[in-house]
């Protein structure tokens, strides 16, 4: 009973750029910055090519929502291994109204229209830290979820999985189909070597709008405005403890 | 205390005058430390025979004047925040990650292109003050001790760029502050990598200056073979491009090998300001083993006849007992505490799978013992996890000492012998020394463990370190494999070399640093 995964993943700035704030302050700067795939997306597409060196899986999926630029994203994925890609095309200046709301209803319809056993996700992605997508579409499938998983086994009936909560590790059930979602530990990603980025090149992308799936693209959050963090404020230094506390009775902090 | 003629090479003032009861000469040579100007008598019996019979530290304000200007001089080149003489700043810049103390220099500048290093040098050279080029301060020879104080050139801080990369042709150039790790997270997304690994986390073109080497060499060659092209700042501020302007071809009849001349050369002829180095690609498969043997012999024997079966090795580490037993107790694990071969293989699925086949039966043949061998990455990681963390597991065998670390490199046939001889000679002196060793390529280093309050015990360090590497030497090997020669190991290079060897390479020292400016005190001490 081999399974078909459907792999989603997403172009984030790369987690070593340092991010500035754009002028208009309603976002951060894209343009010319170093973009690479989410890391845990990348962990998602390892496991997934895992399950199918495993025999478990036979067919894997990737798919992403975003600009003409994600190409490069989904070309990675293929040269980790996936089988072919889905690139649902989102135009650049509309990125930042594209919300985790729409990216699971996308999910959703493509999940339905390829019978996909297990969408597997990445947990959050590095640039919203949202944590919001996979639960998201399992609740439009109504279809289980297994979310912050470090451990992915087959069983029988369905999958067991590990997941890595406050309190330690969970361990939990599911039937099939189900919506996962990967945590750091759950593997290490391969690196995608020169003879399959060749092979990647000659693996099929098939390019789609969201309209094609029926999605509305009308944004429900509306961004306000984005802030460097408050610059730290330098320290003073006391003379003594009389000062400081004179001190802390001047700041108010002191009741005597 | 420094001789007359350095004390007379370095001073900016001189006054003369006249004991009148004695014959003496007062010089007052400034230099540039404000606080260490020193009124020095000499007693003149000609020229030659000068002796200095006492000193006394000056308060001269125009001598100060002197440093002040030279500090001027050069926040004008490369601004204001890029100058620095505050006691942490240099006190880092002159202590790099080796066990010997460091001396600080006196002046850092953080210069922000190549330009801006050649106008540094040119203001050194005209000031006379020793130039000491920094990377990341990662080496463990002492390269980066201001033996005479001076100005720290750190290279790496503003000049910060990959400047090309060339998936096509596999190479990329560099700026010095560009460690070989950020290098391969650049390149890792175009399938390639940069396989020259130290261990640290070091600075590409600090890596061509000490020639570095690591646990590749045996497959992928050292900084040597994987250089193609330097662009280097001179003393008097010359810009030269070592293998041509803009240069990277695969190879080259062109002129002098001028790259080979500045790998290893520890900063002593010139400035790095970028490295044009070759890329490889990332194997589709790796696969890791480990095996342990009775003697090191067992293990060598198995490396040789590795080696004569062409199989091409990535990694090849020989790890002796006292190691094993480190490492078994830092990482929790549970190895025999015997030498064992942590190895690992790239390639394609099948060659793979091949390569460990042929090499598991070569360690059986060897009397090795189980072979325990991964493919999975995480697995890998944990297979690897007692070499990795070697270094660390050494120091926790003595909480609160510190290691001298040894590197030499003999032909592969030599090795035991010269293991067994070290072995005999640490018990001797009393000392604890784990062996880590690149046994492909012959290059092994002990760690000697010596407890930083006790001069005595670093002593008997240097003294089997001393030992192990004349006995590589008159082994037909060399006294540092790829750490370098620094301030640790200059007595033992005219053994090496012979005294015309030394000789010729004074001469080219000479004729490209003729004021003996770059980095004093470094591979030979001045003549």
């Amino acid at each position: 009973m081999a399974l078909k995964v459907l792999v989603g993943c997403k172009r984030v700035i790369d987690y070593a750029v340092k991010i500035r704030i754009k002028p208009d302050k309603l976002g951060v700067v894209t343009e010319g910055v170093k973009h690479s795939m989410n890391p845990f997306d990348e962990i998602a597409v390892e496991e997934a090519v895992r399950l199918k060196e495993r025999k478990l899986a036979k067919e894997i999926i990737v798919v992403t929502c975003g600009p003409p630029q994600a190409a490069e994203t989904i070309r990675t994925a293929l040269a980790m291994g996936a089988d072919r890609g889905i690139h649902v095309e989102i135009p650049l200046d509309q990125m930042d109204t594209f919300q985790p709301l729409h990216v699971s209803k996308v999910l959703a319809k493509l999940a339905e229209k390829e019978k996909v056993d297990i969408v597997m996700l990445g947990k959050l992605a590095i640039d919203d830290d949202s944590n919001q997508t996979a639960q998201m579409t399992a609740s439009l499938l109504d279809w289980p979820q297994g979310v912050f998983a470090s451990k992915i086994d087959k069983t029988d009936a369905g999958l067991e999985i590990i997941r890595e909560v406050d309190g330690g590790l969970e361990t939990i059930r599911t039937t099939l189909p189900a919506v996962l979602s990967a945590d750091l530990r759950l593997n290490e990603p391969r690196y995608a070597t020169l003879p399959n980025i060749m092979k990647a090149k000659k693996k099929k992308v098939v390019k789609m709008t969201p309209a094609d799936l029926g999605v509305d693209m009308a944004p429900r959050i509306q961004i306000v405005s984005v802030e460097d963090p408050p610059v730290r404020e330098a320290g003073q230094t006391v003379a003594d403890v009389d000062d400081l506390v004179a001190k802390l009775k001047e700041k108010g902090f002191s009741s005597a | 205390m420094r001789g007359v003629p350095q004390l007379l090479s370095r001073a900016k003032h001189i006054r003369v005058g006249f004991s009148a009861s004695e014959p003496v000469l007062a010089i007052q040579a400034g230099i540039l430390q404000p606080d260490k100007f020193t009124q020095t008598f000499v007693q003149i019996r000609g020229l030659k025979s000068s002796k200095v019979i006492s000193q006394a530290p000056l308060t001269a304000v125009d001598i100060a004047d002197s440093g002040k200007q030279l500090k001027q001089e050069l926040e004008a080149i490369v601004g204001p925040g890029n100058v620095s003489s505050g006691e942490s700043v240099v006190l880092q810049h002159g202590q790099d990650e080796g066990p010997h103390p460091g001396k600080s220099p006196d002046i850092v500048v953080f210069p922000s292109s190549t330009e801006e290093v050649s106008e540094v040098c040119k203001i050194c050279t005209r000031h006379n003050v020793p130039i000491i080029p920094y990377g990341t301060g990662t080496g463990l020879e002492g390269g980066i001790s201001a033996v005479e104080g001076g100005v720290c050139v750190n290279v790496s801080k503003n000049m910060n760029k990959i400047l090309q990369i060339h998936q096509e042709d596999f190479s990329a150039v560099v700026q010095p502050g560009i460690s070989r790790e950020m290098l391969n997270q650049e390149v890792r997304a175009d399938g390639l990598w940069f396989p020259v690994d130290p261990g640290a986390d070091a600075s590409v073109c600090g890596m061509c200056a000490t020639g570095a080497s690591g646990t590749n060499a045996v497959r992928y060659g050292t900084m040597k073979e994987n250089c193609l092209n330097l662009e280097v700042v001179l003393a008097d501020g010359r810009i030269i491009h070592t293998a041509g302007i803009g240069s990277r071809p695969k190879k080259s009849s062109a002129g002098y090998n001028l790259t080979s001349l500045f790998l290893g050369s520890e900063g002593t002829l010139g400035i790095i300001t970028s490295a044009t180095v070759c890329l490889h690609a990332i194997p589709e498969s790796v696969a890791a083993a480990v095996v342990g043997f009775p003697t090191v012999q067992n293990a060598v024997d198995t490396v040789v006849m590795t080696l004569q079966c062409s199989v091409p090795m990535a990694r090849m580490e020989l790890l002796d007992e006292v190691q094993m037993k480190a490492c078994n107790e830092y990482s929790g694990l549970s190895y025999p505490e015997t030498p064992h071969l942590f190895l690992e293989f790239h390639g394609s699925e099948s060659e793979v799978e091949s390569q460990t086949e042929t090499v598991r039966d070569i360690a059986a043949d060897n009397e090795g013992g189980e072979f325990q061998w991964a493919v999975q990455q995480e697995d890998r990681t944990k297979l690897w996890t007692a070499r990795h963390r070697a270094y660390y597991a050494d120091i926790a065998l003595r909480p609160g000492c510190r290691s001298l670390t040894t590197d030499v490199c003999v032909p592969v046939s030599a090795l035991p012998d010269l293991v067994t001889a070290t072995k005999a000679d640490i018990a001797e002196h009393g000392l604890i020394g784990p062996m880590v060793g690149h046994v492909g390529d012959g290059n092994f280093h002990t760690m000697l463990l010596f407890d930083p309050a006790d001069p005595e015990e670093f002593r008997k360090c240097k003294e089997v370190a001393n030992k192990m590497a004349r006995s590589a030497i008159a082994l037909g090997g060399t006294c540092t494999g790829e750490h370098g020669v620094g301030q640790g190991k200059m007595a033992l290079l005219e053994e090496q070399f012979g005294k015309d060897g030394i000789d010729v390479m004074r001469k080219i020292k000479g004729a490209l640093d003729p004021q003996q400016l770059m980095n004093p005190g470094k591979i030979f001490s001045r003549k």
